[in-house]
């Protein structure tokens, strides 16, 4: 492939490939047939930037990558039928008890199939790694704002990703039919039944009948390996498609132009270096497998409606949405119209909604604020952009006491608080915790674009202080050169927007209501430097 | 320099300005700074150990052969450990090693090519950053407007635009064809049975005795001492096959059965001869999201939900005092038989449960 993909600058001779050789004639036969020289040459050397931020995204797609693996290879083994049977394996204390093939043949992937429990192992942290690593990836694009023009419908793709694995991760959990898989499912009847006028039926044709019926994992096994996988794989290439399409994004750097993307071809260094993370990452979710247990279904027990222990927990990113309906008051039902609205429930599953219809919609609300029909290439450093870092750090506070309020009672036992303080405090917290994260970001923002500024103009502080001749102590400022300090001025900043009457004198709610949010957004703001400001300072 | 095979653009030469590509956008409140400063372009490169020093080179290339001769070597240790360590039937212990030598082998070989591949590509491999060139993402302006004529011709070609009663009826078609699909996942739940009426009743009925769950002995009134809480199935339950509906009627039917000192409890007139002689009898489905209200404090006479801690207040009809369900846990009437066996009144006299739309 070598000749194909030589690069146009002369380089030290490439040896001409001897023609005739199996890989050019293998070459040529394959190209003939399938054009493959274009992608070859189109995508080759296509250049990726560097930086460990970017692996976030990378490590959601292996774990993605892995999950597929050790999941085709349960499927060979799981039964996804509830219908019941004795357990004759050999996990003794479970023996001759009824449960569903689901939950017995779960058992005997543990217990009696060489590698089956390091698969079942690798599946699940692979899938709690997966979860985790598209919320950080999520996390950096908001922060450095790569959301921006052209990038939003990505973004939405993403955003849906997010959720679909979420939805993965709990069909996946429910499949077993363990005792805590079973309780889940139970909560989620419950919330169904809540939503107002279609919630019964709803659980009904869900459960295919009551709660729990002998449906409902055959059901969500169908959804499991089949159509979540089936969507989340298009979704993924879509995805892809796009970052090839926008190419990758940059942070600002000496040399980096909102024209040009700088860093590592495809061939050969990004591809050693990203297929050798790949396996960095198996290798790391392997070795996690081989030695911690997750979700050990024999200790738990066949699903009962009956028992249950306390403190125990779904998977982690579960956790908000267990949270928030912890959170909800007493006394919530009300009848109306001789119906019978849970409050209870709907108001937790409508704050959850509005929240995730909020980050879903974030880009488009904020060009909609700067009005800016510009493509972004160049990353923002978080503290540039200081309402959106805040508004952000406000998200993940709500985000982060919903989860935390999973866990109330054992924060509750742990540090010997009363159930009741616990949750009044983080009831309180939801609402004030954000506007406190906001203001504390937003200020630590702009403490460092002022600090930027300094250093720009400045130089550092050396920490050398030297005495002048006139007995003046001064500490001596070492000067930044003009590469590190383009990282500290390139950025741009936003004013707040003036309204102004439209062509026919008036002034529409709209675009009053973007004044509005365009002042919040870039009221407080520290002008760029200049060219000026720093030839003066250099004077000095 | 280094060069780019795409474009062939020289690193140097990137232009710096930082707006538009000749089509200017609007750039919303955007500040553009006339006299912002100047793009400094690329630092110089710096060389690494392995460029410089030969030793080093052959040192990094040592390694990365040596890695992956290693990874060679783990996935022959986790076939080995899959020979050697086999897991012996009741043997907890022979499958913990079986899973822990088999995972650490593939761990081995896994690592090591990744370690390998990427100290390669790091230490090794061409080190000089290229640059693509960015083209604005929307189409030249000659695409765009050949999109909107051939668009225009297959309107005219068509007749789509023009003959709005072929268009009209085959949007209704299409939005029609799929209702057939959605009726067709009724099907998703027996046809004959209606939730609504399912979740009002519960497997109580009048007579019925209470029994202990899982074992289905029948309880005495005597046997219930002041203080003890019994987890309590219907009697008849332990006659359900599990395919005839026992995880279904038990889900709805499970109860908590109390004793408490008869002057501690403090009844409503109308369910005063619900209790006998200080023994209450409730529902163990929370009527939050319904997990089993599985636990019991003695003191207090609270009944607590594990899953989001709702608690219930065993003295006053189980009234919730905090938390967040919204309704008192139904109580079930009690009486005793005969032989003082603790039985059923009747059914619930109001659906167990989370709260549904049509339970009033
Ligand atoms: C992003 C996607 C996925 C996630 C997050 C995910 C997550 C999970 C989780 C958490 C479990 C419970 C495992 C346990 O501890 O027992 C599970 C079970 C299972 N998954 Fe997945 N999974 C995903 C995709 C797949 C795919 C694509 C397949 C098949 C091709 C699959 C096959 C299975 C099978 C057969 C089980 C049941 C086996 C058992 O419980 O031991 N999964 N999944
Ligand atoms: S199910 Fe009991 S508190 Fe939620």
């Amino acid at each position: 492939m070598n000749t194909v993909t030589a690069p146009a600058e002369p380089r030290p001779a490439v040896p001409a490939k001897k023609s005739g050789g199996f890989t050019a004639a293998a070459s040529n036969y394959i190209d003939e047939r399938t054009s493959i020289s274009t992608a070859v040459k189109e995508l080759g050397r296509k250049i990726f930037p560097d930086h460990w931020s970017f692996l976030l995204g990378e490590v959601a797609l292996y774990s993605f990558v892995i999950i597929l693996l050790s999941g085709t290879f349960l499927t060979f083994f799981f039964d996804a039928s509830m219908a019941e049977v004795h357990y004759d394996g050999s996990y003794v204390p479970l023996k001759g008890v009824e449960m569903s093939a689901a939950m017995a043949s779960t058992l005997d992937i543990s217990f009696d199939i060489r590698g089956g429990l390091l698969m079942r192992q690798v599946h699940h942290w692979a899938a709690l790694l997966f979860v985790a690593s598209i919320g950080l990836h999520m996390l950096r694009i908001f922060f450095t704002g790569a959301f921006r023009k052209p990038r939003e419908l990505n973004w939405v793709i993403g955003f849906v990703l997010f959720i679909l694995a979420m939805a993965e991760g709990f069909t996946g959990y429910s499949l077993p039919d363990d005792l805590l898989s079973g309780n889940g499912l139970r909560i989620i009847d419950g919330m169904v039944k809540g939503i107002p006028l279609i919630g019964t039926w709803t659980s009904f044709l869900l459960f295919g009948g009551e709660f729990p019926g002998t449906a409902i994992v055959g059901r969500l096994y169908s959804l499991h390996i089949l159509l979540l996988p089936a969507i989340i794989l298009v979704l993924i290439a879509l995805h892809l498609l796009f970052v090839v399409v926008h190419k990758h994004t940059q942070y600002p750097g000496p040399g980096r132009t909102e024209q040009n993307v700088v860093g590592f071809p495809i061939l050969p260094v990004y591809a050693a270096k990203a297929g050798g993370f790949f396996f960095i990452v198996f290798g790391v979710v392997m070795l996690i497998a081989s030695l911690f247990t997750i979700n050990p279904v024999w200790n738990y027990g066949p699903y009962d409606p009956s028992p249950v222990s306390a403190g125990t927990q779904p998977d982690w990113y579960i956790g908000f949405a267990d949270g928030v309906l912890r959170l909800a008051p007493p006394h919530l039902d009300v009848v109306l119209f001789d119906h019978t609205f849970s409050f209870g429930i709907l108001i937790p599953l409508t704050l959850v909604g509005v929240f995730i219809m909020l980050v879903l919609f974030y880009p488009f609300i904020e060009a909609w604020i700067t009005g800016d029909k510009r493509e972004h290439h160049i990353l923002d450093r978080p503290r540039n952009a200081a309402t959106r870092t805040a508004i952000g750090a406000a998200g993940v506070t709500f985000y982060a006491v919903l989860w935390a309020a999973a866990s109330s009672d054992i924060i509750a036992t742990h540090f010997k608080l009363t159930m009741e303080g616990v949750i009044h405090t983080l009831q309180v917290l939801l609402f004030l915790g954000p506007v406190i994260a906001y203001f504390i970001a937003k200020r630590t923002c702009l403490a460092l674009q002022k600090k930027d500024r300094s250093i720009a103009l400045h130089g550092y502080e050396s920490g050398r202080i030297v005495r002048l001749p006139g007995g003046e102590y001064i500490e001596v400022h070492e000067p930044v050169d003009d590469f590190e300090r383009w990282k500290l001025v390139s950025h741009e900043s936003y004013q707040p927007l003036m309204i102004r009457p439209d062509s026919r004198g008036r002034i529409t709610v709209a675009q009053r209501a973007r004044a509005v949010l365009s002042r919040w957004f870039f009221e407080d703001r520290i002008d760029p430097i200049t060219r000026a400001e720093i030839e003066s300072s250099n004077h000095h | 320099m280094a060069q780019d095979g795409n474009s062939g653009t020289d690193i140097a030469a990137a232009d710096s300005s930082s707006t538009g590509h000749g089509t200017e956008h609007a750039v919303g409140t955007a500040v553009v700074a006339r006299d912002a400063v100047q793009n400094p372009g690329f630092p110089p490169h710096r060389a690494r150990v392995t460029d410089l020093d030969p030793k080093k080179e052959k040192n990094a290339e040592r390694t990365v052969y040596t890695l992956f001769y290693l990874s060679i070597v783990g996935s022959v240790l986790a076939i080995a450990a899959y020979m050697a360590f086999p897991i012996i039937p009741e043997d907890i212990g022979s499958v913990r090693m079986n899973n822990l030598m088999i995972g650490l082998g593939l761990a081995l070989a896994l690592l090591a090519i990744g370690i390998g591949a990427v100290h390669w590509g790091k230490a090794l491999m061409h080190d000089q950053e290229g640059i693509d060139m960015r083209h604005p993402v929307r189409g030249s302006e000659d695409t765009r407007a050949r999109a909107v004529e051939i668009f225009d011709e297959a309107n005219r070609e068509s007749g789509f635009g023009r003959r709005s009663l072929i268009r009209n009826s085959l949007i209704g078609a299409l939005i029609a064809f799929p209702l057939p699909a959605i009726v067709l996942f009724r099907g998703l739940a027996p046809e004959n049975e209606n939730p609504v009426d399912l979740l009002k009743h519960t497997m109580w009925e009048a007579g019925d005795k209470l029994a202990r769950d899982p074992s289905g002995l029948p309880i005495k009134a005597s046997d219930v001492t002041i203080g003890s809480v019994f987890h309590v199935i219907p009697e008849k339950l332990a006659s359900v096959g599990h395919s005839e509906g026992y995880l279904e009627e038990k889900a709805k039917a499970i109860v908590l059965l109390m004793r408490l000192k008869p002057e501690d409890l403090v009844e409503d007139e109308d369910k005063k001869d619900w209790s006998y002689d200080g023994i209450v009898a409730y529902s163990k489905v929370c009527t939050h999201v319904g997990c089993p209200v599985a636990l019991y404090e003695q003191q207090t006479h609270h009944l607590l939900c594990p899953c989001h801690q709702s608690q219930f207040d065993v003295t006053n009809h189980c009234a919730v005092i905090f938390g967040p369900a919204a309704r008192p846990l139904p109580q079930l009437p009690i009486a005793i038989d005969d032989e003082g066996y603790l039985i059923a009144q009747s059914d619930f006299r109001e659906p167990v449960g989370p709260s549904f739309w049509e339970r009033h």
